[in-house]
């Protein structure tokens, strides 16, 4: 259970018996990344810091927050897509279950295998097909066996709500798919890999509402398949969504920080801080 | 504390998510081999990708330099075995020819690039491509042609023959140069002068080409570099001489001619003033290069 | 129109007419050029055709003194010499354009890229003289010697160890290409979109794996209008080619023998060629601007579709 390598199966294991689980005090669901005073900074000067919570499996959680509250940086640092930026210094623990994800001896490519990511724009692979857009996360980590691979596409494709419409053209190209599908494959191709959290920024962004109501559907489906981490500006899709919400807002030395993290409802209705109030109000943001 | 009761071990989820993690665990060590391998392969390659600039900038420079005495800049070219030889007459001949083609090749390549800067259509996208293709076109090729056109026709050799070939080489260049240099210039500010009554040659002349400058000279220079070091067109139409000629409609002899010329005779005194005349044209040609890129920053920056 | 109103001075001016004719009439000229450069190769050619036919142009033998004049063995040599320097020119050229585009730190980039595009600032005879005297007795002693002995078994290394001959024009023929593949393979490398790239990383690729199976294929266009110029380059080069190729008008079959390229033909026979012989090198000048014209438009074409496509074409309903 020590090795940071090999990732440890999580709390519903593989064991054949029922396993008793230590579960976090004052609730009983178990969490499955746990962020200690992370701070985020590109050459010396911080974007985001001292951010900690704690992210519970088969839930929605919501950063939400005005632009430039360092949402997305903060949601970057959890699958370590901060390393190919050389002037980005990541401090603090973000712990994916037992492991340390930034610790020297993980390997940024099993992270990413285990925390997967959807971004604002669609990004199929454009020189690929459609099963291959939603078997490359597997291939890429170095799965051979043909059947495990079209039974995640399945099963992928179905969960995002894609399998009708794609199933009798998986052979054909992204491009060939509306901006709303082309998302939805873009999250077939990152629930492939069957990773344990979904990081989503802001996956709604670029589509229109017909679309965007879609896709805010399927994010409740799946929460009990991975735990999902989303970014949004927009409050209503937060209330929509989420089970729980972070607030960020971007502090005096521009820096972003958690101003509030609680129940989406609570912090919705009865927000403890002002500034909460303030922006869920409409006041700014 | 709480107890959870777990689903059952048969969920197809967990299970191929045990399979995929079993298999990136097992693959990792392999992945991340050949991706080490990969990119070293990749470093490794530009390193050969520069390993012969630096060898042909080391041999020009230690094998040229000793060629370079007074002789060489005063004397021209003597025939084997006569001593105190030199490539006065390569010099001025070179002088000629680039000059005369760069003079031919400014103005109609400037215009040219107007046409192409101001027009969207597919006869410019077809005078485009025409001058991109003519950028590639074999340069014997063109050598030849200048033969037809000029030497044929007129009789002799001439450097003005070699001149009109070098200018074949250096137009497309312009060309292409001076419609970037243009584009580069914001729409806004021939909008101002438009409405204000200016004509469009008018707005050309005194608004577009001056704010074009940098990138229009840059442009020159490299043709320059590009038509200087040229040898193909010039076989057979300036064709060489072994004496001083700066009447241009005779034959005139050129600095890469007698680079050309030079290389392949078995006596190394020649060879020897081969190297330095190999030195001399790529000073030349660096200095060109350099310097275009050092005007077009100054000038680029003091317009701001 | 009127003049502006603020001065009265006589400026020296041209009605937008002229000015647009004066400049269409450049561009016109411009494309006569082109045009007559073909025409007049064509006319000069003509005279070979009616007198030997088309065969000359496959036939196998080229002996001017018996009036035979075969242009296979140059065609030949020109695609040996050609595939010699794509052969190495592609790996390296690509690996290159990966490691700038993707694989030095910032600050090295633009230097490296720099040097390697001055490679293209060296006159082409500078090379033919640097592989003459420098490299060729190298390849005589050092090179072709270990060749033989690892792939002699192959039969494309028979013969003496010259240094000059089909291989090392084929390698400066490389060196020659590859500032220009570099450059271009470069940017279009560049030049393929961020968040495909992010998009890899986030699935769990290795570096590697996003560079060879996401973003070569994406730029596979670019990089095939790179390899495109760059064969268009190699079919042309004369000079460099000329002087180290050994000039033998026979068809070469071993790497170490001497050959001899259309572009080294003329360039070698040119100068004395009279009456039919004359006719059958402007036939060769001819093909070779054909074929390069063909070519390079290919290339181009290829290069130009992908900045219009703005490198990534996915359709956004």
């Amino acid at each position: 259970m020590n090795d940071p390598i090999v990732a440890p199966i999580e709390n519903r294991g593989v064991s054949l018996t029922t396993q008793e689980v230590l579960v976090e005090t004052g609730n009983d669901t178990p969490c499955v990344m746990r962020l200690e005073d992370v701070s985020v900074s590109f050459d010396g000067r911080a974007a985001v810091r001292g951010i900690t919570l704690d992210v519970r499996q088969g839930e929605v959680t919501a950063l939400i927050g005005p632009s430039g509250s360092g949402k997305t940086t903060l949601l970057r640092a959890l699958n370590r897509m901060h390393d190919i930026e050389r002037s980005a210094v990541v401090t603090g623990h973000i712990l994916l279950g037992d492991t340390d994800v930034y610790a020297r001896s993980t390997d940024p490519t099993l992270i990413r295998a285990r925390v997967g990511m959807v971004f604002q724009r669609p990004n199929p692979f454009p020189t690929m097909t459609i099963y291959e857009n939603v078997v490359s996360g597997l291939r890429f980590s170095g799965v051979r066996n043909r059947s495990l691979l079209e039974e995640a596409a399945e099963s992928a494709l179905i969960a995002a709500a894609l399998w009708d419409s794609v199933k009798d053209r998986l052979k054909s190209h992204a491009s060939t798919l509306s901006g709303g599908e082309q998302q939805r494959l873009c999250i077939a191709r990152a629930l492939a890999v069957e990773p344990e959290v979904l990081l989503m920024d802001e996956p709604t962004s670029a589509l229109d509402p017909i679309a965007t109501k879609r896709i805010e559907e399927l994010v409740v489906e799946l929460k009990d398949r991975v735990t999902i981490i989303i970014v949004t500006h927009n409050m209503q899709q937060a209330m929509r969504v989420s089970d729980r919400c972070a607030f960020l807002l971007m502090g005096d030395d521009k820096s972003g920080e958690l101003i509030e993290f609680g129940p989406t409802a609570k912090l919705f209705s009865e927000p403890t801080d002002p500034r909460t109030l303030d922006y869920v109000n409409g006041r700014f943001g | 504390m709480s107890v959870t009761t777990l689903d059952p071990p048969e969920d197809p989820v967990l299970a191929r998510r045990a399979a995929i993690q079993l298999a990136a665990t097992s693959s990792l060590r392999r992945r991340k081999a050949y991706s080490t391998a990969g990119i070293w392969v990749c470093r490794a390659f530009l390193l050969i990708a520069v390993i012969p600039l630096l060898g042909v900038i080391l041999y020009v420079v230690s094998k040229g330099l000793p060629a370079w005495n007074v002789d060489f800049f005063t004397q021209v070219t003597k025939p084997e075995g006569i001593p105190n030889g030199g490539i006065k007459n390569a010099i001025v001949g070179s002088l000629i020819i680039d000059g005369i083609a760069v003079a031919f090749s400014v103005p109609f390549g400037v215009v040219g690039g107007l046409f192409l800067a101001e027009s969207d259509g597919r006869i410019a996208g077809g005078v485009r491509l025409m001058a991109d293709v003519l950028t590639g076109v074999p340069s014997i090729t063109i050598g030849i042609f200048g033969y037809i056109v000029w030497v044929k026709n007129v009789g002799s050799y001439s450097g003005l023959a070699g001149a009109f070939a070098i200018s074949i080489v250096m137009i497309p260049v312009i060309m292409r140069a001076a419609e970037t240099a243009l584009r580069g210039v914001p729409g806004t500010l021939s909008e101002a002068a438009l409405s204000l009554g200016a004509r469009k040659f008018t707005i050309a002349r005194r608004v577009v080409v001056p704010a074009a400058l940098p990138g229009l000279i840059t442009g020159v220079l490299l043709a320059v570099a590009r038509g200087a070091g040229e040898t193909a067109p010039l076989l057979f139409t300036a064709f060489g001489n072994q004496f001083l000629q700066t009447n241009p409609t005779k034959p005139m002899e050129t600095m890469p001619h007698t680079i050309y010329t030079y290389s392949s005779q078995p006596y190394a005194d020649l060879v020897q003033i081969a190297w330095g005349t190999a030195l001399l044209l790529m000073l030349v040609i660096l200095v060109l290069n350099v310097g275009s890129r050092l005007i077009a920053a100054r000038l680029g920056r003091e317009r701001g | 129109m009127s003049g502006g109103t603020v001065s009265r001075r006589r400026r020296f001016t041209v009605p937008d007419r002229a000015y647009r004719f004066a400049l269409a009439a450049a561009a016109a000229l411009f494309a006569a050029l082109l045009v007559a450069f073909v025409t007049a190769m064509a006319i000069q050619a003509v005279p070979a055709f009616s007198t030997l036919g088309a065969s000359f142009l496959w036939g196998t033998v080229w002996d001017p003194y018996h009036n035979i004049f075969g242009l296979l063995p140059f065609i030949v040599g020109t695609l040996e010499t050609t595939a010699i320097a794509l052969f190495l020119a592609v790996p390296i050229g690509i690996g290159t354009a990966l490691a700038l585009a993707y694989l030095v730190p910032n600050g090295l980039r633009a230097p490296l890229s720099t040097t390697v595009e001055l490679l293209a600032a060296v006159p082409s005879v500078v090379y033919g003289l640097w592989g003459l005297v420098v490299v060729a007795p190298f390849f005589a002693v050092h090179v072709e010697p270990t060749l033989t002995s690892l792939f002699g078994w192959t039969g494309l290394f028979a013969g003496p160890n010259q240094g000059v001959g089909l291989l090392l024009a084929g390698v400066i023929l490389f060196i020659m290409v590859l500032p220009t593949l570099v450059a271009i393979s470069r940017d279009v490398l560049a030049a393929v979109p961020r968040e495909q790239v992010e998009g890899a990383m986030a699935v769990g690729a290795t570096r590697w794996q996003v560079l060879w199976r996401v973003v070569v294929p994406g730029a596979r266009t670019g990089l095939l209008g790179a390899f495109t110029l760059a064969t268009g380059r190699a079919l042309g080069e004369t000079v460099a080619v000329a002087l180290v190729i050994g000039n033998s008008a026979h068809l070469a079959t071993s790497l170490k023998a001497n050959a001899a390229t259309i572009p080294s033909l003329i360039v070698s026979s040119f100068g004395e060629a009279t009456g039919t012989q004359l006719n059958v090198l402007f036939a060769a000048a001819l093909v070779l601007l054909v074929v390069g014209i063909a070519v390079n438009a290919l290339g181009r074409f290829f290069v130009r579709s992908v900045k219009r496509s703005g490198a990534a074409s996915v359709a956004v309903a």
